[in-house]
């Protein structure tokens, strides 16, 4: 049995465990409770640019995500900038300039980068084209089709599958 | 001949890729200030918040910018190295204590000895912030035209100052 119901008496725990996943669902949430979203800056401009920067300390998370007391930091810093009316572009033009690319989720496109952003279209290309030569190989030679008597050999074999075949 | 040489090329070429990512550390991230001029800064002194010391401070020599705190576990570690550093004199010594506190900060250098020609108190973390920093230790190496040439990314160690910090400084020293 793939799904077991679960015992009666752990029943009146989900609406608990609901909370739980809406809120680990709703992360993030908590690190921009403490800014102001009334004046210039939205909380939905904010989210979108904490969003796309790497916090430095804990690398898998986004500055949107961390609890790092660097990522504060630079939430801060963040918001700032953008209450001061910086672009989107300056703001992160900021970042990259003290902390690298790195701080990009989304690696930018450059001469070192080429490999990174092309090299998978490049390998799905490569494959097309061993595929198309392989079966035109294939196609052509001659030692991959049948010898007469091995074609024969084949036929009788199917013939008598399928006489014992009991399913439609 | 080729069906076997394939493969076995494809897989030496993977197993070369994979060797030198095993010893990449993706913790050190490359600073893109390396061969910029310093971040401009101006910060109350540690010992005297009275006075200053700032990014002109640290101009016109080779010297060495430690970030440290007295909650940085690998400071401590770091500090004797420091300190056996500025008794050879070979280099100046400053620092930048990263969101710390004065009192345990200047309880730390009377205790464990203070290796700095002077120490800028980062009570914010905003300087820092300038100068790329993501943890401490981080120490920078800065030439005579102010320009950062090197960045050392967790504690010094013995090793590093033997094998890249002396030789880079001694280079550094015989520029004009």
């Amino acid at each position: 049995m793939i799904f077991s119901p679960a015992p009666r008496a752990i029943w009146p725990l989900a609406p608990i465990a609901f909370a739980l996943l809406l809120a680990a669902l709703h992360a993030g949430a908590g690190t921009v409770a403490r800014y102001d979203f009334s004046g210039p800056v939205t909380e939905e401009h904010f989210k979108a640019v904490i969003g796309k920067l790497r916090c430095l300390v804990c690398q898998n998370e986004t500055l949107l995500d961390s609890n790092a007391e660097l990522a504060q930091d630079l939430r801060d810093e963040v918001y700032q900038l953008m209450a001061s009316g910086k672009s989107d572009e300056e703001v992160i033009d900021f970042l990259v300039a003290r902390y690298g690319d790195f701080v990009l989720y989304d690696p930018p496109v450059k001469p070192s980068t080429y490999l990174l952003w092309y090299g998978p279209f490049a390998l799905f290309v490569i494959g097309v084209v061993a595929l198309v030569v392989t079966v035109r190989r294939r196609t052509r030679n001659p030692e991959s089709t049948l010898s007469a008597e091995e074609r024969e050999r084949a036929e009788r074999l199917l013939r008598e599958a399928g006489e014992g075949d009991e399913h439609p | 001949m080729l069906r076997y040489l394939l493969p076995l090329g494809i897989f030496a070429a993977l197993a070369g890729f994979l060797a030198v990512g095993l010893k990449l550390d993706p913790k050190e991230v490359p600073s893109p200030l390396i061969g910029k001029p310093i971040p401009e800064f101006v910060l109350p002194r540690l010992e005297d918040p009275k006075r200053r010391f700032g990014s002109a401070d640290l101009k016109g020599q080779v010297a060495l910018l430690n970030v440290w705190a007295t909650w940085c576990v690998s400071c401590r570690a770091e500090h004797q190295v420091l300190q056996a550093l500025k008794e050879s004199g070979v280099v100046p010594i400053y620092g930048l204590d990263y969101k710390d506190e004065r009192d345990k900060a200047l309880r730390w250098l009377q205790v464990l000895g203070n290796p700095y020609e002077a120490v800028a108190f980062d009570e914010k973390g905003r300087a820092a912030i300038d100068w790329g920093v993501y943890g401490t230790p981080e120490t920078f190496v800065i030439d005579k035209r102010g320009i950062i040439r090197h960045k050392f990314i967790g504690p010094l160690t013995e090793e590093k100052v033997e094998d890249i910090l002396l030789p880079l400084v001694r280079k550094l020293k015989a520029e004009t």
